[in-house]
């Protein structure tokens, strides 16, 4: 049986208690995006600005469990002064290490073995996640994964949206 | 132990527990305290046996067969649904209950087929601020298409109707759609009330029994409501079934909901008669040993007897509110009425600031199972300012031992987060 330990460790815990980068930044200019968790109904807001293709900027509004608040600071502290090349990089290891577990999990569309090697291959290494390593414990507990990626897919889309906002600008 | 054997009122909760299986689970290693029975309740070991007897000895398509045990099938069908409807006190069971997938389903077939057939463009409808997304988005899905309006009856701050306005606000309404008791806060509505006014008005009145039913006599032939919808897995029957009563004045003359096998009498080319009651609204095969598993579960729920059941789960509520109070005084805030009479056996509760994710997560390694989330009702969660909160709720077969339970694990919790 998974324990509490595995899904609260003391860096999640931290981040919970004192998020980093909480707030919203004025938008415009920031792009600001909304993501809904449909199952508990939490709420996450994040703006961020983007500036010669880096997330100078990011903060962090909406309301939710430890593991949604605390996953979304330490999305915010990893994030900051990345360029967007290494933030998407970022976004797809992050949503790998949640995934991988998931998808062996029983009970989940059993994928051919072969699906799972290559999940397993394109996770990258868990070190270059530095503390969001932290979050692995989630897997184990599957109905919470969604709180943990809830901030990625909400940050995923604003990037989306920055990059579209851009092109139109400089068509 | 105190509350073990609640004598009082004529209920041997200890030894009833025996005769649900899952109750003498462990989960992480303790022994289950379940507390969800609001989303769905624990089946005994007669709701079991007789879906299995009926299995392995009847089972048979229904209305079909001239063989015995399709007869036999399709007489303990409709014995079931006789049984269903003497519980509630239909004043014609074999007529007026329609057999649904789900309370869900049952508010669906209300709302299209007596919605489509009298609700027209700039139409009314009211609904409370408390319904369950069930009784709330089949009226919003016909609003759009018919480009109804609805209107919202709201509620205090200690989760009961304000009804002050209710004449105004029903006015020229088509109709009320009104839980019998909220999920989240444990309201109990007066529904005679409400229905009393709606009707002067001329509205007709859809009420969510899927709480109420369970834990409180019902009789609709006092009730005051035309439609009630409740679904079977939340009172010890099964999942897949549910049950819609209606009025026999209000269901003969509505066209069907599905269509298909069952619910007609002749079918041309040219076109179809329906059947008549109930099976017109029956499409298909019906969820026959769910059925039986229903049956079987009015007779426990009927051989204990409602008023002990609901004189227990007020006493129970009594005590959980009191012990949590003491325990936890400002740290717990109880949403909904402060008087357990005037509620069922559901506590909605704010724990600190911990998020009911977490409070759940914690408990859940205590054995505890509650709640956590916006439990359908996200009109509700927004009017009380939050996104979500844990909820505990009660059945005949839980204990103040579970109370007891739940407030240690709470303690835990508080710990754990420092
Ligand atoms: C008040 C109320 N109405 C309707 C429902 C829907 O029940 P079901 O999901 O069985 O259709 C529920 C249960 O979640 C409920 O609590």
């Amino acid at each position: 049986m998974a324990g509490l330990e595995d899904l609260y460790r003391e860096i999640i815990l931290d981040h919970y208690r004192s998020p980093r980068n909480r707030g919203e930044l004025p938008s415009p200019p920031a792009q600001r995006v909304e993501g809904f968790n449909p199952l508990c109904g939490d709420e996450i807001v994040v703006t961020l600005e983007v500036t010669d293709g880096t997330v100078s900027d990011i903060k962090i509004g909406g309301t939710g469990c430890s593991i949604s608040q605390s996953s979304a600071s330490l999305m915010s502290a990893a994030v900051k002064g990345k360029p967007v090349t290494e933030v998407r990089d970022l976004i797809r290891t992050f949503k790998g290490m949640m995934s991988i577990h998931e998808s062996t999990l029983p009970g989940k569309d059993s994928q051919d073995e072969d699906d799972i090697e290559a999940t397993e291959a394109q996770l990258l290494d868990v070190d270059s996640l530095g503390e969001l390593a932290a979050l692995q414990g989630v897997v184990k507990f599957p109905v919470r994964i969604k709180c943990a990626t809830l901030s990625w897919n909400t940050l995923a889309q604003g990037l989306d949206e920055a990059e579209s906002k851009t092109e139109s600008a400089s068509a | 132990m105190a509350g073990l054997i609640d004598v009082a009122h004529g209920l041997d909760v200890e030894t009833l527990r025996k005769d649900f299986p899952l109750l003498a689970q462990e989960v992480n290693g303790h022994p289950i305290t379940y507390l969800d029975s609001a989303a769905s309740s624990q089946r005994p070991r007669q709701v079991l046996d007789a879906m299995r007897e009926y299995d392995e000895t009847t089972h048979a398509n229904v209305h079909r067969g001239v063989y015995g045990i399709a007869e036999e099938a399709t007489h303990r069908f409709e014995a079931a649904r006789v049984a269903v409807g003497r519980f509630i006190g239909a004043p014609n069971p074999a007529r007026e209950i329609l057999f649904s997938k789900n309370a869900t389903e049952g508010l669906n077939l209300v709302a299209n087929t007596w919605g489509r057939t009298h609700l027209h463009p700039g139409d009314s409808i009211l609904l409370t601020e408390m319904e369950h997304h069930a009784n709330i988005v089949p009226w919003q899905m016909l609003a759009e298409e018919r480009e109804l309006s609805i209107r919202w009856i709201p509620i205090d701050d200690d989760g009961a109707l304000i009804l002050d306005d209710l004449e105004r606000l029903v006015d020229g309404v088509k109709l009320v759609g009104i839980t019998c008791m909220s999920n989240v806060l444990g309201t109990l509505n007066p529904v005679g009330d409400i229905a009393r006014v709606a009707h002067a008005a001329g509205a007709v009145v859809v009420a969510d029994g899927a709480q109420s039913v369970p834990h409180l006599p019902t009789d609709v032939s006092t009730l005051g409501c035309d439609f009630l919808a409740f679904s079977a897995h939340k009172m010890l029957g099964p999942t897949g079934i549910g049950v819609l009563w209606g009025r026999d004045e209000l269901l003969t003359p509505l066209p069907p909901f599905l269509g298909g096998g069952e619910m007609i009498l002749d079918v041309r080319k040219e076109g179809f008669t329906p059947n008549d009651l109930p099976w017109r609204f029956e499409a298909g095969t019906p969820p026959i040993t769910e059925a039986i598993g229903l049956g079987a579960a009015v007779e426990y729920l009927q051989a204990i007897g409602m008023e002990s059941i609901r004189a227990h789960e007020i006493s129970l509520t009594t005590y959980a509110m009191n012990t949590l109070a003491e325990r936890f005084g400002d740290d717990i805030r109880i949403f909904g009425p402060k008087d357990p009479t005037q509620r069922g056996g559901v506590l909605s509760f704010a724990y600190r600031d911990i998020h009911p994710h977490d409070v759940s997560q914690i408990l859940d390694q205590y054995g505890v199972c509650v709640r956590a989330g916006h439990h359908c009702a996200k009109p509700l969660m927004r009017r009380l300012g939050v996104n979500a909160t844990a909820r505990a709720s009660f059945a005949l077969y839980n204990t103040e031992s579970d109370v007891d339970t739940l407030a240690n694990a709470l303690a835990e919790t508080g710990a754990f987060f420092g």
